[in-house]
């Protein structure tokens, strides 16, 4: 029977064609191509438009910055090297600058011999918040996490290693207070003793204790003052410590701005609204200038403490808002289940309500924080040599008087990749915690 | 009420820091160290080199004030202010001295209630064109385009110039000298004025000098000082009696080379009494026999000073101009040590 079929349908082809391509036009960059680059007359005239601003902007800065050169002791002498290679009419990019100011734009004045306490310090630092930013790290090392903060003081500024001692264990006595003492004398009074006593040992007992501790063991290194320090060194410091201060802060705040009692809401409100509404600006010249008015004459605080605590009370309030909008996004269902549970204001925030919130916030966080970072050269107007401050220094000598595209590139290639690798962390850590059903 | 507290305040603040200005040489020798103002960088006058050290005819002199304090010139801290900064950093105490190329204007020393004790540099502010404009004068510049840095005494000297000579101006305004560079070579301004002193070094750095012509007219007298907080005479004496010893020190022909060898004793008394072997100048200042001695071996006299920062041995290459002896035709002149 089969031939009959056979002749019956001789049109039915019985094997398989070869796949043949796709047609020149449908496959591969072509493709691509029609479908992302021209794929209307508008987009092909606006692509060929891109390229050639692209082409053009390349071909005035990638042999400038390719043929760049960095082996020269001052601008003159870069000039008469180019002068050499490329003729005396390229425009090739100084790069020596660099080379021959690495140190001062990474430390600033910090003694030379002493760098590896400030590299050593960022390591601290980044080993004490790894367990904060990855689960997959050993949680052992929280306890780092909270000797970090002395640590890095102590390896920064030096000095008696006393003093980071004494000031760490009234956080201690805080910590045992607030433990153990509310089954001793109630909640209330351990709460308010757990700020009272610290704040009176720091103020009264702290300075003699670290004199006689000393005195007993004197165990320190050479100390650095802060008129030493510069340079993204500087920049780091404030904007580490404005960050790390400015979010529990910044979360306390929002807490009082929702608060039911009249004296903490209030408080909270003004704060926010003050520091919120007056340029950075202005409350850095506040610091730098009118306190000293206000300050008994002798006085030594520090400059650098005075612009971290004014940029940590600036972030702080925009870090408030933008977690009371957390706060604000939780359905009210969420706040009546902690209250159904059982549960009292801090262990509701603690476990329900903080979670959700700051999930919810991580991106304005994360803005904040990036804008907080880059804010820290504006200290440059007060008189501190942050990179900025130290381009200026640098072009004030005779070497490098003049130099001016090389320092910026660098300075803000620099901040550029600190401020990126936030913002893709924070797009990890959103990734991670997304547990909606999407 | 509330301005009534605020006005007790401040008033408290002020008597306070007056009392407490009355003893600026013994919390300096306390602290160990000279808390000396400079600028955040200015070519020539004060910028820290490749090992961070400062350098410039400014920080000589705060070196040389630190010299003749402790005999060494390296207990300085340098503290570097901006143009907004540097009177506050002196009124409140954070620096002793300032060394800050600041222009002595009366407001300044009565208003501001700072004391003046010399003058360093005799500078004024003049105008920098390209050659291939063609101008020769600055009564040619009407109508131009002028790069200007806010804040200053150029500002109101401009401003002043232009009007007396019946001519217009559009100003650009720019905040930094590194900026007006840019600025002036990008073509953003035909004419950049400043002080003469930072007209030459600006024009040090520029690929090709001399197609750029520093105009013959001088409009303003800007005679740049150190100065000190009103009030706390002893301190004033000893910054100004140590400028006049480098000024006087280059007059009597003692240079950081020969300091040591003069001081065992020459014929001069006038070298005896300033170098400490005869007399008590130290003394009656409060400090050791051999103060003028230090400052001089430290940073060596005014024309060495002047040579090793921005004389025409270095690139700036300004002239001594104003700024030469009495006796050379210039303006320093320093009284008598006696």
């Amino acid at each position: 029977m089969s031939d009959v079929h056979a002749q019956t349908v001789s049109y039915v082809r019985e094997t398989m064609l070869p796949e043949a391509e796709p047609p020149v036009t449908e496959r591969g960059a072509i493709k691509w191509l029609r479908e992302n680059l021209f794929s209307s007359w508008l987009n092909a005239i606006l692509t060929i438009l891109s390229l050639f601003v692209i082409y053009y902007v390349l071909s005035h800065t990638l042999g400038w910055m390719l043929y760049g050169i960095w082996d020269a002791g001052s601008l003159t002498e870069c000039r008469q090297i180019r002068n050499e290679l490329y003729g005396e009419d390229a425009s090739v990019a100084c790069w020596a600058v660099l080379a021959d100011r690495w140190d001062q734009l990474l430390f600033g004045f910090y003694p030379q011999d002493l760098y590896w306490r400030p590299v050593a310090a960022l390591l601290v630092f980044f080993v004490a918040v790894s367990p904060i930013l990855f689960e997959g790290v050993p949680r052992k090392l929280f306890y780092l996490t909270a000797a970090a903060p002395f640590i890095c003081f102590w390896l920064i500024w030096g000095g008696t290693i006393w003093g980071p001692i004494v000031v760490a264990l009234g956080f201690v006595i805080a910590g045992a207070i607030f433990r153990y003492g509310a089954e001793m004398v109630g909640p209330l009074l351990a709460i308010i003793g757990a700020f009272l006593v610290p704040i009176l040992y720091w103020l009264l007992l702290a300075g003699p204790l670290t004199g006689m501790l000393n005195s007993i063991a004197p165990i320190g290194m050479q100390y650095v003052s802060s008129d030493e320090i510069g340079g993204f060194m500087l920049a780091f410091i404030i904007g580490i410590t404005g960050i790390i201060l400015s979010f529990p802060l910044g979360i306390l705040l929002a807490l009082g701005r929702q608060s039911d009692l009249f004296i903490i809401n209030k408080t909270c409100v003004t704060f926010i609204e003050v520091i919120r509404g007056v340029p950075l600006i202005v409350w850095l010249f506040t610091a730098s200038l009118l306190l000293n008015y206000f300050l008994p004459p002798g006085t030594n605080f520090d400059l650098l403490l005075r612009v971290i605590i004014m940029v940590t009370f600036f972030a702080s309030a925009y870090m408030a808002e933008v977690i009371r909008g957390g706060l604000a996004a939780l359905p009210r269902g969420q706040y009546e289940g902690a209250d159904s549970l059982g549960l009292n204001y801090w262990q509701s925030m603690q476990l329900i309500i903080l979670p959700q919130a700051l999930k919810i916030s991580i991106p304005g966080i994360v803005n904040t924080f990036i804008g907080l970072f880059k804010d820290t050269t504006l200290v440059v107007f007060v008189g501190l040599s942050d990179p900025i401050g130290f381009s200026n220094l640098i072009r004030a000598t005779t070497d490098w008087n003049g130099i001016y595209w090389e320092l910026f590139i660098f300075i803000g290639l620099c901040f550029f990749i600190c401020c990126f690798s936030m913002s893709k962390y924070s797009q990890f850590l959103e990734r991670k915690l997304r547990t909606e059903h999407r | 009420m509330k301005k009534s507290v605020l006005l007790g305040t401040l008033a408290i603040a002020g008597l306070a820091a007056g009392f407490a200005s009355a003893q600026t040489l013994d919390e300096v020798q306390a602290r160990g160290s000279l808390n000396c103002g400079v600028t955040t960088g200015l070519v020539g006058f004060a910028a820290p080199n490749a090992s961070g050290e400062w350098e410039g005819f400014d920080v000589g002199l705060c070196r040389a004030v630190a010299a003749a304090v402790f005999g060494d010139a390296t207990a300085v801290n340098f503290v570097p202010t901006t143009g907004q900064t540097r009177f506050t950093a002196l009124a409140s105490g954070e620096v002793d001295m300032l060394a800050r190329n600041t222009t002595w204007t009366f407001s300044r020393d009565v208003d501001l209630r700072f004391e003046f004790v010399g003058i360093n540099y005799y500078d004024g502010q003049g105008f920098m064109v390209p050659r291939e404009l063609g101008v020769a004068s600055a009564m040619e510049l009407d109508g131009a385009t002028v790069c200007i840095q806010t804040g200053t005494t150029t500002e109101l000297n401009l401003a002043d110039f232009f009007s007396s000579n019946g001519m217009s101006y559009e100003p650009v305004p720019i905040e930094t000298n590194a900026e007006a560079q840019q600025q002036y070579l990008a073509g953003a301004c035909d004419v950049y004025t400043t002080d003469a002193s930072g007209l030459a070094a600006t024009r040090a750095t520029f690929e090709d000098p001399s197609a750029h012509v520093v105009l013959p007219e001088i409009i303003s007298k800007e005679p740049l000082g150190p100065l000190v907080r009103h009030g706390d005479n002893e301190w004033g004496d000893i910054v100004r009696w140590t400028l006049n010893a480098l000024i006087a020190a280059e007059e009597l022909g003692i240079t950081s080379a020969n300091v040591a060898e003069l001081a065992s004793g020459t014929d001069n008394p006038e070298i005896n009494r300033l170098l400490g072997t005869e007399g008590e100048l130290g003394g009656m200042l409060g400090l050791s026999s051999d103060w003028a001695q230090n400052a001089i071996a430290a940073v060596g006299n005014y024309g060495q000073l002047f040579e090793d920062n921005i004389g025409e041995s270095t690139p700036i290459g300004l002239s001594r101009g104003l700024n030469a002896q009495w006796t050379d035709g210039g303006l320093l002149y320093s009284p008598p040590f006696r």
